[in-house]
């Protein structure tokens, strides 16, 4: 809403404040103000000048020397212009020597500074020149808002009637109607009263508790009846709360006069004629959407030369609008019909047969309240959205709409614009009244934490249009404060007039309580540490991707983790399903960074996947919370899905999984939400992790790929990324990536970690080198060792792996040191040696034998 | 033989002086005390000093011997030293050359921010929680006093799974859950991600975050929520931060207001960042409406609230000065690392 700030002093007569107090004002009191630009900000000393000479330049061709007379004592300066336009008897914006304009001679021409330019007296040519004549760009303006100004060459006041009786030394930026404020304001939804000129003004009243004087509108129209003009049935009032019709005849068209050019303009909209002018100025006076019909191509049925209908629309019924557009209609529009035809869609726009043109000699004045819901509805379904379905789809005040009507009325008899028919059509089935609601000024004090006076707040309520009555004690509301309904909306009228700033700062009394967050939040905290610890970057990435992703990571066709949730109106394809697995955006992001040549990146990622429990959605998904690393660029060739390993088990030690001897899983609570202890899932699960190469998944590296599982669970994978796959991705290099479901970490994970005491007494090592199958892992070795290893053996370590010329084909040669240490006294070379012999045995049982060379 | 002594003494102390390193040192050493060396043979001749003349000979070699010994230690750790300097002249390095440091990760700016305001609010006691990200459109819009075909939905440009199962469009959708689940006192902070169909450009993400805050007790009132913001606004910006409340309107509150900060470059004055005002606008807030609590089983009669809803990403982008939002998305290396 962007209005003049003369528009709103010209209904609050006694604000006397500057334009920055006003506005400061106006937004701590709740109507927000955006930005306020002043008109006349980079002009001075432009004055009415009249050219009296127009003489050849002695050195130019297209340069012209003038005498033009600048106030009215008849003193005249030479200007040299090279205005193509003017001729003697011109009556121009004339800036004097030491002036300022605020724009370039024309537009196009690039932006202007921000303080605009400053003429001085110079010479053009050898020539003298003490002033300059304006262009309406000069001006700081357009032709948009100055349609009479001409394409090229400055503006002339005497070529435009409506400033008859102007003068030489006038102030042309005043004529102008630039001695002005446009000012922005940000009118929140529930104001709908503020999307008029009069709501804002009477604010302004209230605010600075100054008089509020509205237009005071007269009784208009002839002897004559309306009624027997035409006749109104509304058939669908559920969607037409009132219509209101009125009929002007005689009509003369021809320009509206300045003030209301002024007003328009200020507000960006282009005056056209008086007619349309009116029903423009007033819609945005009262916030009232006008339409203007021709009497003559309004039909009528048996009993009515011209009749109104007002109806939906038939299933699939064509109409063309003003603008000439054809849309096809359902029965859930409104539209405004004759005795035969459709002649307007309700509240959005016209129809072609039946507007107004310059050869119009009766006219239709509509002033309805359409059901905003439905104007919305419409709008959005049939897309096409005008000034006037804005105002209507907030929902008006149906009371408003007369107001509208009697003064656009009033303003067409004092126009002279034509006759105005005396009466009025009403169609009013269920008219509004003003809302009596109980009010306690003690619960005001008691909700704002102040303690105001109880007639200050009445004031308050009185200053903007409230009433109070003292018998009943209620607070009575006129119908066009449809934002206030009970105590609470009161409460904020008084909070907004007393100030919010003058309310006291106070911190909430009561009991302390202890903050903290849930468990899996700490878990997901812990995770970040160690991420961090290890060198990753924490990305973010979206929740949404394309249905296309499981292509590019070559999901199988079955594959159900394809059934992504679809969002019905997604931004578009590529935003459109759900993720539900989270590598797709750190692999696009690593691909970014691969393509901005930034070398070695770690990535990783704590967020949602969603998982359908069936399609379509009819309960909420499965949200898993997802831990996802990913890096490119190795360090040590060949060993990145064991670097990916090693940040993977620290995170899994870190939150007690692992490594640790803790005591409750879950910790010291597992909060879901507020006071809800989902407590301990299991006494105190110590579990065995391993890794399943057996995984299958088909965006990684099929042979370098495993399965996390936590006793027996998957709870994850790990791999290097499919060569395929980062060949989609773009990324240049090895990727590694590895997941965890935090869910299925959190269920598991603990905090409570419990002391292992410390034994003094000599480790003592065995290294062994031994003999072993390709195909033997080294999770097999390990375990056939751990368990002959006896009750001292405290670690196996694997130290060497060796594959060449020096061993067999097909066979790999492996190196442990394994490890013991007595529980209450030192171990003997014997029972080192017994238990040695045992491990060997055990291995030689499984075809693998210690390496002789 | 005391001459024969201090004959010894003065050549001992010579031929150390005079020795160029430690083995000829040593060779000194083992040529006068060693077991064949000059003082021991001085001390087997001892046998032939007269037996009331012997302590005092005794005491003689004693000084003798501790005066060569000195010598000898000073020498010695000369030489050590000498070497040692030699050694460690040569293992000199190029102070200047590249620090090497850990790989050390880093946070997402939004984290970074995020985890400032849960300190600042647990530390007012608040407790931390969360809800779903698809959820349903009672709890995004109804429950919050937004009934079917309210404007405000529109304004909200919703993504929708089904009619009635939505991407949330903002954290206050976990207010309903919270109140349906505990008995007030409540005073929670709710962090998480919202959605909104808006396209990507530097002010707007379809995907972004909130904080939402919720307080519900006995005589809760609007002075409480204004000293807590202000609070809040302090400790996240420093203690030279005013704020500032103006009305504003929000379904699910009333009375509503935005809170703005003076800004943190300008401090008030006016400058680029603030755009001349001085003030940046913070957060939506207010007190909780009575639909919201009676329709969550609450008597508004007898428990108020307030409610704040923070942009996480409006923090983060104000405090790191970050001019582009999309930048919070790329996950570019070079951003991250800088957080």
């Amino acid at each position: 809403m962007n209005t003049p700030l003369s528009w709103i002093k010209a209904y609050v007569p006694e604000l006397d404040c500057s334009v920055k107090e006003y506005c400061d004002a106006m937004t701590l009191s709740g109507t927000k103000v955006e930005s306020a630009a002043l008109l006349d900000k980079n002009l001075s000393k432009i004055v009415v000048g009249k050219v009296l000479s127009i003489e050849k330049h002695p050195n130019a061709d297209k340069l012209v020397v003038t005498k033009v007379q600048i106030d009215k004592e008849g003193n005249a300066i030479q200007i040299v212009t090279g205005a193509p336009n003017i001729k003697v008897g011109d009556l121009v914006p004339t800036v004097l020597d030491g002036g300022r304009v605020a724009g370039f001679h024309a537009a196009g021409e690039g932006a202007a500074p921000a303080e605009g330019f400053e003429i001085k007296a110079g010479e053009l040519r050898g020539v003298p020149s003490y002033g300059m004549m304006c262009s309406i760009e000069e001006l700081g303006s357009s032709r948009d808002v100055y349609p009479d100004a001409p394409a090229d060459g400055v503006y002339i006041f005497s070529d435009n009637p409506s400033y008859e009786g102007i003068q030489p030394g006038d102030d042309a930026i005043e004529i102008l109607g630039l001695r002005d404020a446009l000012v922005e304001y940000e009118i929140t939804s529930n104001r709908v009263d503020c999307y008029g000129v009069i709501g804002i003004a009477r604010e302004a009243a209230a605010t600075f508790k100054k008089p509020f004087n509205p237009p005071v509108i007269p009784k208009t129209g002839t002897n004559e009846d309306v009624n027997d003009y035409v006749a109104v049935d509304v058939k669908a009032d559920d969607l037409c709360t009132r219509y209101i019709a009125r009929v002007v005849k005689n009509i003369k068209i021809g320009p509206s006069p300045l003030w209301m050019q002024h007003c328009l303009q200020a507000e960006g909209i282009r005056p056209i004629n008086n007619i349309v002018d009116i029903t423009n100025y007033v819609m945005e006076e009262y916030g009232q959407p006008m339409h203007a019909y021709d009497l003559d191509m309004v039909e009528g049925d048996d009993t009515h030369a011209h009749k109104i209908v007002v109806r939906r629309a038939d299933k699939g019924e064509k109409f063309t609008t003003l603008d000439g557009k054809e849309y096809e209609l359902d029965d859930r529009a409104l539209m405004i019909c004759d005795g035969k035809k459709s002649i307007g869609l309700a509240g959005i726009m016209g129809g072609q047969n039946s507007m107004i043109t310059d050869n119009v000699k009766t006219m239709l004045f509509e002033a309805a309240t359409f059901d905003g819901t439905n104007i919305r509805l419409t709008e959005r379904r049939i897309g096409i959205h005008t000034d006037a379905s804005g105002k209507f789809n907030k929902g008006l005040c149906p009371d408003t709409a007369l107001e509208a009507m009697n003064r656009a009325c009033a303003l067409v008899e004092e126009l002279g614009a034509g006759e105005v028919v005396g009466g009025l059509v009403d169609s009013y089935k269920n008219p509004w009244k003003e809302k009596h609601l109980k009010w306690s000024y003690e619960r005001t004090n008691k909700v704002l934490g102040t303690n105001i006076s109880k007639e200050d707040m009445i004031s308050y309520f009185k200053n903007e249009g409230l009433s109070y009555d003292e018998a009943t004690g209620e607070v009575i509301v006129p119908t066009f404060r449809q934002d206030l309904n009970e105590q609470c909306d009161l409460d904020e009228e008084v909070a907004r007039f007393f100030g919010y700033a003058n309310i006291p700062t106070t911190l909430p009394s009561g009991a302390s309580m202890s903050g903290g967050q849930p468990f899996k939040m700490r878990i997901e905290d812990l995770c970040r540490e160690v991420a961090r610890s290890y060198g990753y970057y924490e990305a973010q990435t979206y929740s949404f991707e394309s249905n296309k992703v499981f292509d590019k990571l070559l999901l199988k066709e079955d594959d159900p983790r394809r059934n992504a949730i679809q969002i019905r109106n997604p931004l578009g394809p590529e935003f459109a399903a759900m993720r539900t697995l989270p590598v797709n955006g750190i692999l696009a992001s690593l691909s970014t960074n691969f393509n901005r040549k930034n070398k070695n990146v770690k990535l990783f990622e704590i967020a949602n996947i969603y998982l359908a429990k069936a399609l379509p959605l009819t309960e909420l998904p499965d949200e898993r919370k997802q831990l996802t690393f990913a890096f490119y660029g190795e360090n040590e060739k060949n060993q990145g899905f064991y670097e990916m390993k090693g940040v993977v088990e620290e995170v899994l030690e870190t939150c007690g999984l692992i490594g640790k001897n803790v005591g409750k899983v879950g910790g010291d609570a597992y909060v879901e939400g507020l006071n809800q202890n989902v407590g301990e899932l299991a006494a105190s699960a110590k579990g065995e992790l391993s890794y399943d190469a057996n995984s299958g998944i088909t965006f990684l590296h099929p042979y370098r790929q495993a399965n996390i599982v936590y006793d027996g669970q998957v709870i994850g994978y790990i791999g290097q990324v499919h060569p395929l796959v980062e060949k989609n991705y773009g990324i240049g290099e090895s990727t590694y990536i590895a997941v965890l479901d935090l869910k299925d970490v959190v269920a598991r994970a603990s905090l409570d970690v419990k002391y292992t005491p410390i034994v003094n007494l000599p480790l003592v090592n065995r290294d062994i080198s031994l003999v072993v199958k390709e195909n033997v892992t080294h999770a097999q070795i390990e375990s056939i060792i751990r368990a002959a290893g006896g009750e001292h053996l405290e670690n196996v370590e694997l130290f060497d792996i060796y594959v060449g010329e020096k061993i067999q084909k097909g066979y790999k040669s492996m190196a442990y040191s394994i490890s013991f240490r007595g529980k209450e006294k030192t171990l003997t070379e014997d029972e080192i040696t017994g238990a040695m012999n045992n491990v060997i045995e055990a291995l030689a049982k499984n075809d693998i034998v210690l390496r002789t060379e | 033989m005391k001459e024969q002594l201090e004959q010894l003494k003065a050549q001992a102390l010579k031929k150390i002086e005079e020795s160029k390193d430690l083995n000829a040192l040593n060779d000194v050493r083992v040529s006068i005390l060693g077991k064949k060396g000059e003082l021991t043979n001085i001390l087997k001749s001892m046998k032939d000093v007269a037996k009331e003349d012997r302590p005092k000979v005794g005491a003689m070699v004693n000084d003798v011997r501790e005066a060569i010994e000195e010598k000898l230690r000073i020498r010695k750790e000369a030489f050590e030293a000498a070497v040692l300097e030699v050694k460690m002249a040569s293992e000199a390095i190029d102070v200047t050359l590249p620090a090497k440091k850990q790989a050390e990760g880093h946070n997402h700016p939004n984290t970074v921010a995020l985890n400032e305001l849960k300190r600042i609010f647990i530390g007012l006691g608040y407790e931390v929680v969360d809800g779903p990200e698809i959820e349903y459109d009672y709890y995004n819009f109804e429950a919050l006093n937004i009934p079917a075909n309210h404007p405000a939905k529109d304004e909200q440009d919703t993504f929708y799974i089904t009619d009635n199962i939505l991407l949330r469009t903002q954290t206050s959708s976990v207010q309903a859950r919270i109140m349906e689940k505990g008995k007030p006192p409540i005073r929670v902070v709710s962090p998480g991600r919202v959605f909104r169909a808006d396209e990507v450009d530097a002010t707007h993400s379809p995907s972004f975050h909130q904080v939402e805050g919720l307080v519900i007790d006995k005589n809760i009132t609007f002075s409480d929520l204004k000293g807590t913001l202000a609070q809040f606004a302090r400790d996240l910006f420093g203690e030279d931060t005013k704020v500032k409340f103006r009305p504003h309107h929000f379904p699910f509150t009333e009375p509503s207001a935005e809170m703005d900060v003076t800004c943190f470059k300008c401090h008030g004055k006016g400058c680029r960042f603030c755009k001349n005002e001085g003030w940046i606008e913070i957060l939506g807030c207010g007190m909780v409406h009575p639909n919201v609590l009676r329709m969550s089983g609450i008597d508004p009669e007898e428990y108020t609230g307030f409610a704040f809803g923070v942009g996480l990403e409006r923090i983060a982008l104000l405090k790191y000065e970050i001019d582009d939002m999309r930048l919070l998305y790329e996950n570019d290396a070079r951003f991250l690392k800088q957080f």
